[in-house]
Order: C-alpha cells, then structure tokens, then sequence
C-alpha cells in the first residue's frame, strides 16, 4: 500500500511523470513534487476552498484527490490559468475592486471565479454569493469578491454582445 | 492628493503575486536538507505524562529524532512568558504557573505537545508520532469559567489558588455605588461574550535553520511582528542572542491578533534545528490549529448602568470573569484589563465606571488577543445594555445614546482613557439616515402582517488604537514599548525604499505606505518599496495589531520623510543658491518659489550620493530613520445600524441591512479602509451569529474543524453599507485613527440588539444560531 506508483499527468499543458506515494494528495503533489506553491491547504477536509483546482475542466478540492487519481488526467492550477490569461478579466476586477487582503484563500476564490464565469450570463449578487459559499475568506467580508465578479462577468457578458469587428475582406 | 496620494483609492501593489498563484507563504518555502516536525499532543484536557516511549518511532527509517520537554528543560530552554504584569486589587502581582513549549510532566489541555518527532517528511512525521506511546494519568477537568471558581474544583497551578490569576479593579467602587445607591432607575444585565477562534486562513507555519558554524539561527514564520518574536526568542527562551537568529515573516495569510504571539511550536523548531543540524519544518493543520492558536473573548459579565430621573448616566458597574486557558499567552493579561475596562465609558458621559475583573484558568487553549481584543467585548456590553436599558426605560434608543454623548473633547474618562476629538452624534446621524431608521416602524408593521419578526439595533462603538503610547503602557505593566520605527532609504536616482517594522498581512501596506511617500514627494509609487518582515532589513520594530500601523508605523515614516527633506532641501540650496525656506516640493521636483528654479528629486538623490558638490560639512547620502513614540491613543468610533427579519418558525436571522458610519480620521486608501471595515463586520457578525466555540466537561474541543465551527461564508453575509463622518485625530502627524478591528468591535452588539428587538426577549446568547433564537422565542411565548 505504501510502495510508490508511477503517475502521468498533464499539469498546466505540461505531461509530468512522477513516483508519487498512494497517500498523497493531489494537493500535497502540486506543491511539493511540482513547486506549484499557489494552490493553498486551509483546512484538508474540503471545507475551505484554498485548495481548489481544475481537473479535467471539473473544478475540485485538490486536498480531498489523491495524486495517484490524477493519472492520466488534464489538472489545471492557479498558475496554469494565469498563463494562459484565462481570468486576466478577474484578475483585473480582484485587483481594482481590493477584492483580496491576505492573498491565501485567492487562489480558490478564483477557481470558483473562473467557474461562474463559465456559465453563461451576468449571475446575480446572490448566484454569485452562493457560488461562493464553498470558500472561506476570513479578511475580505466578501463583499469586494462578490463585486468584483459581477464586474467580470458583466464585462465579459458586455464584449460577447458587442458585433465582431468587420474582417478585411 | 494627487491621484497616488493620502485619499485615493489606489489598487495595491501587492496583489499582482496573489492573484497568480505566487505569492510566497511560510509554507511554500522548502530549504535544501530539510526535515519535518510533527508533534505528539495531549488528548486529554488534564493528565499527569508519567511515561514518552519513542522507541517504536526511532525504529522507523527516516525518523531522525523524538525530543521531549525533559530535553527541552535539560537544554535550558525558557518557560513562555506573559508580556504583561498586572496585579490585582490588594496590589498582589498576577499569580502563574510555568507554560513550558513541551510538557514534561503535565498537561493542562487537549493538543498541549509533549513530544515531538523530526522526520525525512512529513507524512513519515505524522505516521511516527503515532508510535510515540504516552503514558498518561487523568485528572479531574475544569472546562469554563463556572467550573473553573466553583468552590473545590481541580486546580491547575499551584501558584494561583482557586484557579484565579488576579482579581483586578478599575475606578472608585464607592462613588459608584453610592451613584447607583440614589438612582432613579438601575438597568442590570448578564451576558456571555462567546469565545471564539481566530482562524486566519493560512495555518500557522515555522522553518527553522541553523548554521552550525556560524552558530546562527533563521526562523521563517507566520509572525505579525517578528522583531518581536526575535527579541522573546533571545531574551526570554535562550535560542540564542538577537544578532544570531534572523526572524523573517513573509506573505502571511491573516493574523487577526493570532499570529502575535510566539507559540510553543516555532521555539521547538529553533531549538530542534541545532539538535538535529539540519532545517526543520512545521505547519499546523487546521485541526492543530484550533487546539493550539490563542483563541479570543470567552468572559461572563454582570454589569448595572444607573440612570437619574432624566435618563443621564450616573454609574456603571460591572464585574467580569476572563477565561484565559491553561496558560498566561504572551499578551493575555492586558486583553480583559486595560484594552477592556478603559473602554467601558464607550461613547458616553459616565461620571462613575468601576470594573473588576477575574481572571480565570480552565483546562482549555490559552485565550489572548483576537480582532479588537478587549474593546469588543466592552462594546458588546455597553451597547447591549444601553438598548436594554432604552427598552426598560422606554425611550428611543436612539435618543438615549444621544442625551449621554459625549461632546466637547478632550474628554478624560473615569477609566484612564483621554479622547482626543469625536463627533458621535455625526456618526449616528450618519447611519440612522443611511438605514432610513425613521422609517423602521412602518416596515416592521409590514414584515408584521407578513408573519416575519422584523428588528433593528444600534451599536456606538469606540475604541483606542494606535497602540500605544510606551511611558503609558509601561507605567500599567506592559514590558515592551509600543512605538514604531521606520526608516527612508532614497537610492541614487531617486527610488526609495521604506523599511518599516509595522509588518502587512492583509493590510495593504506595500500600498498606503507608499503612498503616504508619493503624497509628500510627488514621485509615484512605482518608485517606492515598502520593506517589512525580516529582521535583518528591518532595524527594529513592534509590528502590526491594535490598528496601529497607520497611527504609529506611518508617523514614524512621516518623521523620516521630513528629515529626508530637510537634507534634501539643504542640498538644493546649496545648488540653487537659494534660502532652505524658499525651497517647495511640487510634482517631484524641489523649487524654488516664485522663480523658474528647480531641482528634480532624482537629481537631487544624484548629487547626495555624488557628493561632487555638497553644502560644507554635509555627509553624502539620503537616508534617514525615525522612531515615533505615540503621545496619546486614538479613538476610532462609530455607529452600526443592524435590520434583521426573524423567521419564528425556524428561528432563522436574515439580514435585511446593515449600515456601518466611521470617523477613522483621515483616509489614506478609502477603498483598502473600506475592506478592513467589511472583514471586521463579517467577523463581529460571525460572533453574534455563527461562531460558537465548544468544549465538553471533560474538555474536549467539540468545535475543532471546519465542519464543526461556523464561519460566515457569502452567503451568510449581507451587503454592507458603510460611510464616513471624520474627525482628525490631533495626536499624530496625518490625524488618522486606525480602522482595522472597528468591525469586529461594534458588528455583534447591532447584531443582538436587532435580533432581541425583533423576538421581544433580553435573553439570547451569542451566536444567536437558529435553535437558541428560536428557543428564546418560544420560552417567551
């Protein structure tokens, strides 16, 4: 049960192989075999969201997965989604709206982020409080976040409505 | 203000690294050859430790050590200290027993280590502590206050008989009682202020180094203040001498008071790291901690407000006893005594306050400093009984508050306390008009006929910040002094770096600091980089709690800046040919006024450190220090307005709005001012509401995870709507006040007063959770 497994797994488009023990988690892995240091452990028990991260598009508690479940499978961190500017719109929002203070729950709040913004739409201040529910943040009081995701997805609503620019013939 | 300056809501600097994942917390940290701690802790609340077997553990490949408290004695490491003497009435010092960081032959609460294992990884740790056999013999358990005094309980210290480490008063008890004695009306009250755990989101981390031939130590740690943490570590716990152990807190997730203290883990991690020789790592889990990092409140109150026959204020009389665990933490003592009792004269004219104040051990986490420590449990108080006292007196309790306001300032207190400048009716004006409380009574008429119990409460907090004036504090039994260094280092070309020993973990510092600089120099912030955190930067400092960065840690950068100017316009005198006192600063350059003359900033760092042409007898270079020595507190203060909709059925609270009116003096950043408000009001909302700290008879903490504590998460919180009326503080440089803890100290009493006026009963403790409202609403029926 201890001995170690060889794993394949494609973190932020990059295939990794790694010898990986069966306890640990997907979470511990990111941080520690890969130096993904953005993906943050609040709690271990999938209450607190710090540690969420995309795992073949599905957003899930990387404390609550072990590594040896991500074999073969596409995981996406905070990192990955920076660098392909796959939430730069919240990024933008989070920074102008003070949407953070401590920084460590960010990273799960913009997984969840990014998940709202993948439905279509402009959510209400409630859907978007309720989407949230699955993260602690114990500095901002939540309010900034909730805005600064209404403002994101209003932009990004706003830009999918506008014409698509004429094209040169 | 200029669009950087003191005033503008500029985004922070500081965000660009948390908002992409690399933010760089104690934990991310991994230094080569290192080892990982886990600690074997005690699951009993009160146990004599008669036997540690390591010999299973040390078989396991990989374990490099399991050290114990006897070899923590043996090395001559310190016992932790309490920072702060106080004494009780009869002028007796506080009464305490040893806090050892592993117990060698007691333990006195659950997760108290007695053991630890160092091990290859962390996972080895954990799997080896388990094999760690502990031979324990129970003893008998005292779990809250109650216990703790009832007559022939358990005694944890010999040295504090009755469980009692002082029994502390404040004011003249025989001018209040005879004020009580002839009062036309006496409103009493008992109340509980629920003990709460502060939970920063980050758990709390230490690496520990040592270079054996230097004879060196590094600590990375969750510190707020790690020049502190340096100066306890070196004097108090023998780790080793200040110039050999280098403290560095970098990003730190939260602190909420938590991270002040210096906890029993990161001296073991010290300690281990030369016994082993090489790195050694711990960070809690969520579970460890609950057990283990001071938690906050937990007092029982009684408390009588004496009224004349126009409903003034004539007395205040209350008594209270502080749960503080089963060891004095670093600063716990001052927490029930001096942040509390002064405060108790709130917003208001009371001639007479005497407080007395019991201080209690039990058998659970010691208790200490947590988001408004003490000031927020005097608001919960007073606010409580002052909308009590309104409904037994029946008058509006708003009226109430305003006929014992305090008006014209200063105004020196019965409690120590001298307010320096207020405006406490703008404030209520403030958010009576932004809740439309006139309108109240028409809207609970409808929530009526729609079968909800609708309720409104007030709360008129004040609070000192700007912690704190040393001489003062000295003189009340605080062994550090409380004032703040900074220091202003311009480089060649005019950049600057700010170290300061104000330390940011949420605040936004690496921001407002900077802008404090852009307003005076008129360079932008891009140019300036605020260093913190690390004592071998930083020259000294007291660190970042009781909303004192602003008040304190900036005036001490304002006093560098203006000597930085000072020199700097001796310089283009010099230059210019022109008189020092003619010499402006606009848009970052130095001019002189009414002519064409002028010197930019950078050019004028250029030639300090060129030296080519100094005025005679001027040393080269720009860079110039500061200490700054608070003369007074400051008064941060406020009123909250809370409207709830109680379902009676569920006993459900929804919120239906919560306005929030300020004086925090000047604004440096009202956007980062108006997230500490939010994050203040969550976690005073969270108190009155949700939060519940449990521990059963024998001592078990019930509520030690996620699961079993509630915090509010988005959807348990409603929108707040804050503003500002301002008054400026006259004591520091910038008139600002502080604005980090306001929340957490006036949310509660809103909360409950909204709630008791909704269900129609005094008689509700916090968290007022759906099962004890709805409870409450049925015994009164």
């Amino acid at each position: 049960m201890n001995e170690a497994v060889n794993i394949r797994v494609t973190v932020n488009g990059e295939v990794r192989s790694h010898s990986v023990a069966p306890r640990e988690t997907l979470a511990d892995f990111l941080r520690n075999a890969l130096e993904l240091t953005g993906t943050h452990t609040g709690c271990e028990m999938g209450a607190c969201g710090a540690c969420l991260v995309l795992l073949d598009g599905q957003i899930v508690h990387s404390c609550l997965i072990f590594a040896v479940q991500a074999d073969g499978a596409v995981v996406e961190t905070i990192e990955g989604l920076a660098q392909r500017k796959a939430i730069a719109e919240l990024q933008e929002a989070f920074h102008q709206r003070n949407a953070l203070q401590c920084g460590f729950c960010t990273p799960g709040v913009l997984m969840t982020a990014y998940g709202v913004l993948a439905r279509p739409g402009v959510p209400s201040r409630n859907e978007i409080r309720d989407a949230l529910s699955g993260n602690y943040c114990r500095c901002t009081g939540y309010e900034a976040i909730v805005d600064a995701i209404e403002t994101a997805a209003r932009r990004r609503a706003e830009a999918a409505a506008e014409p698509e620019p004429e094209t040169a013939p | 203000m200029g669009i950087e300056g003191i005033g503008a809501s500029v985004a922070r600097k500081e965000d660009k690294r948390f908002i992409t994942g690399s933010g760089r917390y104690t934990d991310d940290i991994r230094l080569h050859g290192m080892t990982y701690a886990q600690f074997v802790r005690s699951p009993y609340a009160h146990a004599k430790v008669k036997a540690i077997d390591s010999s299973e553990a040390m078989k396991m490949p990989g374990v490099v050590a399991v050290l114990t408290g006897k070899e923590l004695v043996d090395d001559k490491i310190g016992n932790l200290i309490c920072g702060w003497m106080v004494h009780s009435k009869d002028g007796s010092p506080m009464k305490m027993g040893a806090f050892p960081a592993m117990a060698p032959e007691l333990v006195r609460f659950v997760g108290q280590a007695v053991a630890v294992v160092i091990a290859d990884s962390k996972n080895l740790a954990r799997d080896a502590a388990e094999k760690v056999d502990v031979t324990y013999e129970e003893l008998p358990v005292v779990a809250d206050i109650r216990a703790a005094i009832a007559s022939g309980a358990p005694q944890l210290h010999p040295e504090a008989p009755g469980n009692i480490v002082y029994d502390w008063s404040l004011g003249d008890e025989a001018a209040t009682d005879a004020a009580l004695a002839k009062a036309a009306n006496v409103v009493s009250i008992e109340l509980t202020n629920n003990r709460l755990v502060p939970n920063a989101m980050e758990p709390r981390s230490a690496i520990a180094s040592y270079d054996s031939a230097e004879e060196h130590f590094t600590l990375y740690t969750t510190s707020q203040n790690p020049h502190v943490a340096r100066l306890v570590l070196s004097a108090f716990y023998n780790i080793a001498p200040e110039n050999k152990l280098r403290v560095i807190a970098p990003d730190v997730g939260g602190g909420f008071g938590s991270k002040i203290f210096i906890y029993p883990e990161e001296m073991v991690a010290l300690w281990a790291s030369k016994k082993v020789n090489r790195p050694v790592k711990w960070t809690a889990d969520r579970t460890e901690a609950f057990l283990t990092d001071a938690h906050g409140r937990d007092h029982l109150s009684k408390a009588e407000m004496a009224f004349d026959k126009d409903n003034k204020i004539i007395a205040l009389k209350v008594k209270t006893h502080a749960n503080f665990g089963a060891y004095m933490s670093l600063f716990s003592s001052s927490v029930p005594t001096y942040l509390y009792a002064t405060l108790l004269s709130g917003q208001y004219d009371i001639p007479n306050i005497y407080c007395e104040v019991i201080g209690v051990y039990t058998n659970t986490t010691p208790v200490d400093a947590y988001r408004g420590a003490g000031r927020p449990e005097a608001s919960f108080l007073l606010e409580r009984l002052m909308e009590t006292a309104a409904r037994k007196l029946k008058v509006n309790p708003a009226e109430l508050r305003r006929k014992n306001f305090i008006t014209s300032f200063p105004h020196q207190t019965p409690v120590i306390m001298a307010y320096d400048a207020g405006d406490f009716h703008a404030s209520l004006e403030a958010a009576m008009k932004a809740i439309d409380y006139a309108g109240f009574a028409a809207r609970k008429d409808k929530a009526k006929k729609e079968g909800k119990l609708r309720g409104i409460g007030l709360s008129c907090y004040i609070e000192a910040c700007g912690i704190a004036p040393s001489k003062a504090v000295g003189s009340l039994g605080a062994g550090v002094g409380l004032w703040e260094s900074a220091e202003v280092r311009v480089n060649p070309v005019g950049t600057i770096e700010i170290l300061t020993g104000s330390h940011s973990h949420g605040q936004g510092h690496e921001t407002t600091f900077a802008q404090v600089v852009a307003d005076r120099l008129g360079i932008p912030i891009s140019q300036v980089s605020i260093i913190h955190g690390d004592t071998d930067k930083v020259q000294f400092g007291m660190g970042t709690y009781g909303s004192r960065s602003a008040a304190v840690g900036i005036s001490a950068i304002v006093k560098a800046l203006e000597k930085v100017e000072a020199k700097a316009k001796k310089i283009v005198s010099h230059h210019l040919e022109a008189s020092e006192n003619d010499i402006v600063i606009e848009d970052g350059n130095f001019k002189v006024a009414g002519t064409d003359k002028q010197m930019a900033f950078a050019n004028v760092a250029l030639a300090a450190y060129t030296a080519h042409n100094l005025p005679p007898g001027m040393e080269p270079g720009l860079k110039e220090g500061a200490f700054y020595d608070p003369t007074n507190f400051t008064f941060p203060a406020g009123a909250y307005i809370c409207e709830v909709e109680v379902d009676a059925g569920t006993g459900k609270t929804s919120f239906v709005n919560f306005v929030a009116a300020d004086d925090f003096g000047r604004l440096i950043n009202p956007m980062i001012v108006e997230g500490q408000v939010h994050g203040g009001l969550a976690q005073g909302i969270g108190q009155a509401i949700l939060e519940g700290t449990v521990y059963d008879k024998s001592g078990q903490l019930v509520t030690a995870s996620f699961m079993d504590y509630s915090m509010p998460r988005a959807d348990d919180l409603p929108s707040f709507k804050l503003s500002h009326t301002t008054t400026l503080c006259p004591g520091n440089p910038l008139g600002v006040k502080g604005c980090g803890e306001a929340g957490a100290i006036g949310a509660s009493a809103a909360v409950i007063n909204a709630i008791t006026d909704a269900i129609g009963t005094e008689k509700i403790e916090m968290p007022a959770t759906p099962d004890r409202v709805w409870a409450a609403i049925h015994a009164n029926a």
